[in-house]
């Protein structure tokens, strides 16, 4: 595992996405960390340094890039904190600790299916952008707001990129459809699926990969305070199939035995 | 050079009063990291049990205004686990690792503290007498004085000559009485505050934002509370306290002392940043001479009233 650190970065730009007056998705870019490699899937702690007590918890979010250039991560308007977020100015100092967890799986020559929910696409940014073989990776991706609010552009150059809009109900069960049909493709050609999204999604996803014995990696999305393992606050609870004896049908923390999964190690409450 | 080195105990001596809380500092090597574990006065380490706990459902925790709840029913994988696995890997020789216990019966308690006392690496054991989240024990000792004293002193006798510090709850009508009840059982120190009896709920979905319902109330929001504790206890009682609750910054720290605590623990704060504990210890002696506090000792319990 590479080592994490805590360091002040400065908010270099934060870019919005979409046509709302009230931008729902944005880009936070932030000056480059200490740590140029990351595994995509991991993820940063981010609390503004303007922050006092009223907010105590920094937010978790998905490394979309980082490097010499800058920390991008993708964020979408959920709540209080992330509303906050939303009202960064460049010059801004944020309170970073990173980079956590376990990211996805890289198999260079296994065709590889990439699963997005909404916002669930910002680990997809650095997968893609990373992949020594991007040919052998494609995306499925659902999600609810116009394909404008998502970084949609800069992955379209290197994958192959199939995107769902749900607008109706039966949109719905479209892309359910459309999920069952690829993972039985790729469970064909012994592929690999990696997901992340809403928990719905990523039970829709869990149950389809055992049905289709597709391999398959969710990233959870958790409440947490520490992000470091400490607060065992964002556990899942382990399925028979966890690998560590003694520990199966035990609450593990998403932080840093995961929030990277393999589908049938956890169970989706 | 200031010396902040302060006394718990006859054999409790930490090189600064900075201390981490239990339950917001894990075992000490998640935040390994983020700082020098050897420069803390001392860490008291996630709640042990004799037998692993699986700990209660999801969601366990909620933020709220200035602090936050928990409810995370003392989730840990056992006192064996602890003794082989992570203290060895502590640095134990140079700061002070505490363990807190945690049992439903005062003969758990005792063999906990015979289990944790013969080990060289353990500086103290802190009795969770007061945790919230847990049905089958801990509010009731920490609420009623006999049972309180009962615990305090089967963990005492059973301890050899590993200190005893007593964390009390603020759950009570006058903490003043649980606090001699135990100091009379025995305790060497006392640890002043655990977590507020607490919920928060959501007017959406009409569901409380833990899943146990009630939690403790920790953070920021709770520091006034933990000073009026610290400072009716230290007053009731000759044992060195140990204040907690809501320390956010240095000042938080000598505000703690002020009032009449030895030492401090950080808690909540610890999830802010992870490297919280280590910048109080380092920036202590600084804040002491921008005060003009040259003795801690003749600044504890120096407030003015």
């Amino acid at each position: 595992m590479l080592a994490s650190h805590f360091v002040e970065l400065t908010v270099l730009d934060l870019i919005p996405f979409g046509r709302e007056s009230t931008p729902q998705t944005f880009a936070l870019h932030l000056s480059p960390p200490p740590w140029k490699n990351y595994t995509p899937g991991q993820f940063v702690m981010l609390r503004p340094a303007s922050w006092g007590s009223e907010f105590p918890w920094a937010r978790p979010f998905s490394i979309s890039r980082a490097g010499e250039i800058d920390l991008v991560c993708f964020i979408q308007v959920a709540g209080r904190g992330t509303a906050r977020l939303a009202g960064l100015k460049a010059g801004d100092a944020v309170h970073v600790w990173g980079p956590l967890g376990n990211g996805f799986v890289v198999e260079a020559d296994s065709p590889t299916l990439l699963l997005a929910g909404g916002v669930g696409i910002a680990p997809f940014i650095g997968y893609a952008q990373k992949h020594p073989k991007p040919r052998n990776v494609s995306m499925l991706f659902g999600h609810r707001a116009p394909l404008d609010c998502y970084p949609v552009d800069s992955m379209n150059e290197r994958i192959e990129l199939n995107s769902m809009q749900e607008n109706e109900p039966a949109d719905l069960d479209r892309f359910i459809a459309a999920l069952r049909a690829r993972m039985e493709e790729y469970a064909g050609k012994s592929g690999l699926a990696l997901a992340c999204g809403p928990l719905a999604f990523l039970r829709t996803v869990q149950q389809l990969a055992a049905q289709t014995g597709l391999r398959t990696q969710l990233s959870l999305e958790s409440r947490m305070a520490c992000g470091v393992g400490a607060c065992l606050g964002c556990v899942a609870t382990t399925t028979d199939a966890w690998p560590v004896p003694g520990k199966t049908h035990w609450p593990v923390q998403t932080c840093n035995h995961g929030p990277v999964f393999w589908a049938n190690h956890v169970l989706l409450d | 050079m200031l010396d902040l080195s302060v006394s718990l105990a006859p054999d409790l001596r930490c090189k600064n009063p900075i201390l981490t809380a239990s339950g917001t500092f894990g075992y000490g090597l998640e935040f390994a990291p983020y700082g020098d574990l050897a420069s803390l006065g001392g860490m008291v380490v996630k709640g042990l049990s004799l037998k692993p706990r699986k700990g209660n459902p999801a969601p366990r925790i909620a933020e709220c205004a200035c602090g936050m709840l928990n409810a995370i029913g003392l989730q840990n994988d056992g006192v064996e686990a602890f003794l082989k696995h992570t203290l060895p890997r502590l640095p134990w020789r140079e700061t002070a690792v505490m363990t807190n216990l945690y049992a439903t019966a005062p003969e758990e308690f005792a063999a906990l503290a015979d289990i944790l006392s013969a080990e060289e690496g353990v500086a103290a054991l802190e009795i969770n007498v007061s945790c919230p989240n847990v049905r089958e024990g801990g509010i009731a000792f920490g609420q009623d004085p006999v049972m309180a004293a009962s615990v305090t002193r089967a963990v005492k006798q059973a301890a050899r000559n590993t200190p005893v510090i007593v964390k009390l709850s603020p759950n009570v009508t006058d903490i003043t009485r649980i606090a001699k009840a135990v100091e009379d059982a025995g305790a060497d120190a006392l640890t002043c505050i655990n977590t507020l009896s607490a919920m928060g709920v959501d007017v959406k979905t009409r569901k409380a934002l833990l899943a146990n319902v009630i939690g403790g109330l920790s953070g920021p929001a709770v520091k006034p509370v933990a000073l009026r504790c610290v400072w009716q206890v230290s007053r009731a009682v000759t044992i060195p306290v140990i204040g907690v609750g809501g320390i956010a910054s240095v000042e938080d720290v000598l505000e703690f002392i002020l009032v009449g605590a030895h030492a401090v623990q950080a808690g909540t704060m610890n999830f802010s940043r992870p490297d919280f504990a280590f910048r109080l210890a380092e920036e202590l002696p600084a804040a002491c001479m921008r005060l003009g506090i040259d003795d801690l000792a003749a600044f504890r319990s120096s407030l003015q009233v």
